[in-house]
């Protein structure tokens, strides 16, 4: 608390109306920003889903052309992961980061509010495409999966050159903002605030930023060389002009695969700390999660060709990939291994944040634990391309990324806010979620085992009854996600308990020495760092 | 806690049992039943690695439910503080996992699929070979030793698909003309495609590879039992994606000699239906056929085709789409006025043989017959209100065809 004492009746001059929103280079203003995008773009992705498990309820086209459905799954696809994961989590670590590590704001706050506004655009370059077709304008959008495997995306309409564009926008957003995270946490640190205090969160953020930073300029240069391929008759991915189609596989998932790990981890940066929160201990095992967020890091840029094992590599490549990719089940069972450390013999208690971690834990583990099976490249080839593949990564993704999202939101919503959510609506929430979750993902795992192929809009008749019951989860899935949004809703609008500055009885970090919500500048002159 | 000796032995025993029951056990969990030794190898790998981490899920899960019911603070826990292992021997206990997830990977599961990778990729000593290309959205199968090449396509009806005419037993699983493939006997399979990325998978047979413009991929089969095995394109290929199956029936050896006889025989009979004069009603009824197994996927069993995308078959239709397609329908006589219209007989056998390059309408003449193509096209004239009377034959496409694609003899 001294620490607000300090500062007391600093900063409360937030500016009002649209312009404070549209100019803000306030960190906590555009990382609420972030956020409100990141869960709009949650929901338009959702319905995107609902439409897709409707159209899947049974073995009949009945509400969409499969042409639209490829475009549905498409835009689902890139909305979840660009539009809604990563701004979510770029969110989070807008409004926390300078909180944790005690800085006065981002480093480079107009940069800031720049990338942000790059993203509206982009989600609006990806939509706009089914817009124009209503008044008869182009063929829709892209209709080639998120991963716009050429030549498809080549011979595709006009809306992949929206796709394109929303990409660049995209990759430039997602780089300045990592640049930022870096130049923030290396240089504006509190005094006394070493290396080796930083928060977790802060750490898996610093690796996330440069992985991006890595790995983005590969999907852009691929997207440049895709458009130039479509309208300046260049042949870098078409065979028929001596390109190569596999190129693009290598340039996508060079960037594809490592942007999982982008979603991965500064959700398991958030993770330990909710555990030690609720199990009232130290977080176990700092450093060996520190050094695991680094080889996470470092291998994931060297085995994306386990998307690519049915391509026809060489045997010696299929190998390669395979012993390099099983390499990354070591530090990730270091990091489930701390995870339990840290709430072993610890004194819990189940408010809807620890609830959400748990699940995180339980759901994305059978998620990594298929992936064990995937790394497999003799086996897999019974699993490319299948609904195998499909529910492995939404255990990894909605199980682990967005089960973590979630978990931070009512961990964080009291301090944001100064409100306490409802308890009893996020209990619901948790176990509507995880029980539809399964219902939903669970019988893809055997739906690919027999052989359905995924991104088909219809299918034969063996597998009605697990589609079935894959679509009534989905629609339960979809709804409960109301319950959360009503109770971020209720919670903003302030009609919640007061929340205490530390709001948790385990909470540690700076962010909890100042007040709920916290003044609008915080740290003007730095804390004291025990 | 020590390494006891009987400890030793009962993990040894139990990887052991892990080996032999899973190369016999049958969980619902699992594959179609595999027909060649290397679904077969699969299928065992498949087995031993669901039993593993079946395994390792349970022991996490039974430490996380006993962690959760004791460490709580409704039942008085006191928080302990340390933050690492405290001593020399946790340190070393916490390897533990750590090193056996490592054995697991590298020697458990890492050795059978290291002999399976070197095992797919071995294709020597083949008997037979069939040259096999995908194209949107639909298989071509060629057997170079015998002269027989034909397209294979779906055969569902599509008032099964979009409409509630009941469903046939193989759904979307059919095909007009299967791939037929002797058993034990080794197969390679050269795959190539005609535009776009394809893959390859029959489940029963284990293999999936990507066929994949401009490369030459091989892969090799044994079947092992006759029967019938059906699979489907594994990678997003287009609107058709979920549309074109594979469907082999595999038959002893006697039974293969006699099907190439009878494909000769076809051939044969497909030659003289093109050098037949056909009625029109004739070409009408066999055009329809051809027409909903063909183009009534992008065109639509209407004839209306999808606005932006896919120009309608009935004249006098409006339709928009990118100025370039617009342009090629224009020159070609079909388009004017924002409105689809009958251009000339010459231009139509051009479009339905070669495509228009840069737009989804792919070259047929590769994949349908003369009479095919002559009777679509007589059909196309006539239906959707196109009441044109035209009358195409099978000897006008004979000589419209480029000499390439000729129908082989």
């Amino acid at each position: 608390m001294s620490v607000m004492d300090a500062h007391a009746g600093e900063g409360e001059h937030a500016p009002r109306g649209i312009t404070r929103w549209l100019y803000t280079t306030n960190h906590k203003d555009i990382g609420i920003l972030y956020m409100v995008f990141g869960i709009a773009m949650f929901l338009v992705g959702g319905l995107l889903a609902m439409l897709i498990r409707a159209e899947l309820l049974t073995p009949t086209m009945r509400i969409m052309h499969p042409e639209l459905f490829n475009q549905v799954i498409s835009v689902h696809g890139l909305v979840m992961v660009f539009g809604a994961l990563m701004p979510l989590t770029a969110g989070m670590a807008n409004y926390l980061i300078p909180l944790m590590i005690g800085a006065p704001d981002m480093a480079l706050p107009r940069m800031n509010n720049w990338s942000f506004w790059l993203l509206p655009p982009a989600a609006i370059l990806l939509v706009m495409p089914w817009l124009l077709n209503l008044f008869g304008i182009g063929t829709g959008t892209l209709d080639t999966g998120w991963t716009m495997y050429a030549p498809l995306s080549i011979q595709s309409g006009p809306g992949m050159d929206f796709a394109i564009f929303a990409i660049f926008l995209l990759g430039l957003s997602s780089t300045l903002f990592s640049i930022n995270v870096i130049v923030t946490v290396l240089n504006t640190r509190a005094p006394g605030m070493t290396m080796h205090k930083l928060p977790l969160f802060v750490w898996s953020w610093l690796w996330t930023a440069l992985l991006l930073i890595a790995v983005f300029p590969a999907l852009i240069a691929a997207s440049v060389m895709l458009l130039a391929d479509r309208h300046f008759g260049t042949h870098f991915f078409s065979a028929a002009g001596g390109g190569d189609p596999v190129l693009w596989v290598h340039m996508f998932w060079f960037f594809g695969h490592p942007e999982v790990y982008i979603l991965l981890l500064p959700t398991a940066g958030i993770l330990p700390q909710i555990l030690a929160t609720f199990a009232r201990k130290p977080i176990f095992g700092y450093n060996m999660q520190v050094y695991s967020f680094g080889a996470i890091s470092l291998l994931s840029v060297v085995v994306w060709a386990h998307h690519m094992y049915t391509s026809g590599l060489p045997a010696a490549a299929n190998l390669y990939f395979m012993f390099a990719t099983m390499a990354i089940s070591v530090p990730v069972s270091i990091l489930f291994f701390c995870w339990f450390g840290t709430i072993w013999r610890g004194a819990m208690t189940f408010e809807t944040p620890m609830l959400f971690s748990l699940g995180y834990i339980v759901l994305f583990g059978i998620g990594g634990l298929t992936g064990l099976i995937l790394s497999d490249a003799a086996a897999d080839q019974q699993y490319h391309g299948s609904y195998f593949v499909v529910a492995h990564f939404h255990y990894t993704l909605f199980g682990g990324p967005i089960l973590g999202v979630i978990a931070a939101i009512y961990y964080y919503l009291p301090k944001l806010t100064g409100r306490m959510y409802s308890e009893k609506l996020g209990r619901w929430h948790f176990w509507l979620t995880v029980a539809a979750f399964n219902l939903t993902f669970f019988p893809q795992f055997l739906l690919g085992i027999d052989g359905m192929p995924r991104r088909i809009p219809d299918y034969a008749l063996k597998f009605a009854h697990l589609n079935m019951a894959s679509s009534i989860g989905a629609f339960f899935l979809g709804a409960s996600q109301l319950l959360f949004l009503y109770n971020i809703i209720r919670t903003a609008a302030g009609w919640g308990k007061p929340a205490t500055g530390r709001v948790w009885e385990g909470a540690e970090g700076l962010e909890f020495t100042v007040s709920s919500p916290p003044p609008y500048h915080t740290f003007a002159s730095p804390p004291v760092i025990r | 806690m020590r390494w006891s000796k009987p400890f030793v032995y009962a993990a040894g025993a139990a990887v052991g049992a892990l080996y032999a029951s899973t190369a016999q056990a049958k969980y619902f969990f699992n594959f179609q039943p595999p027909v060649t030794p290397i679904a077969q190898d699969f299928l065992f790998i498949h087995d031993l690695f669901l039993a593993i981490i079946t395994a390792i899920f349970l022991l996490a899960f039974g430490v996380l439910l006993y962690s959760l019911y004791n460490h709580r603070k409704s039942r008085n826990a006191k928080p302990a503080t340390f933050s690492a292992p405290t001593t020399r021997k946790l340190w070393i206990l916490s390897f533990i996992p750590i090193l056996s997830l490592m054995f697991i990977d590298y020697v458990v599961l890492g050795i059978p699929s290291f002999n399976s990778v070197l095992a797919v990729t071995n294709t020597s000593h083949h008997k037979l070979t069939v040259v096999v290309t995908a194209s949107q959205w639909k298989w071509h199968y060629a057997y170079p030793a015998y002269g027989i090449q034909y397209t294979s396509s779906l055969s569902t009806p599509t008032d099964q698909i979009y409409g509630d005419a009941r469903k046939d037993k193989h759904f979307l699983l059919e095909v007009d003309h299967p791939m037929v493939l002797p058993t034990n006997e080794k197969v390679l399979i050269v795959l190539k495609s005609a535009d776009v990325i394809h893959g390859f998978w029959v489940p029963a047979f284990g293999v999936k590879m990507d066929a994949i413009p401009g490369y030459i991929r091989k892969l090799w089969v044994n079947v092992e039992k006759p029967g019938v095995y059906r699979g489907q394109c594994s990678e997003l290929c287009g609107v058709g994606h979920g549309f074109m199956p594979i469907v082999v029936r595999a038959e002893s050896s006697a039974g293969f000699t006699k099907w190439v006889a009878s494909e000769r025989a076809r051939e044969a009979a497909t030659q003289e239906a093109a050098e037949k004069t056909w009625s029109k009603a004739a070409l009408i009824d066999r055009g329809k056929q051809v027409f909903d197994k063909n183009c009534a996927a992008c065109h639509q069993p209407s004839g209306l085709g999808i606005p932006g995308a896919f120009p309608p078959i009935a004249w006098g239709h409006p339709f928009s789409a990118t100025p370039a397609m617009l342009a090629d329908l224009k020159a070609l006589g079909f388009f004017r006025d924002g409105k689809i219209v009958g251009g000339p007989v010459k231009n139509h056998i051009h479009i339905v043989l070669d495509g228009i390059p840069g737009t989804p309408m792919p070259a047929f003449a590769s994949q349908l017959g003369d009479a095919d193509i002559a009777s679509v096209i007589t059909f196309e004239r006539n239906a959707f209100g196109n009441n044109s009377g035209d009358i195409v034959q099978p000897e006008q496409i004979t000589t419209a065809r480029p000499k390439s694609t000729k129908h082989p003899k």
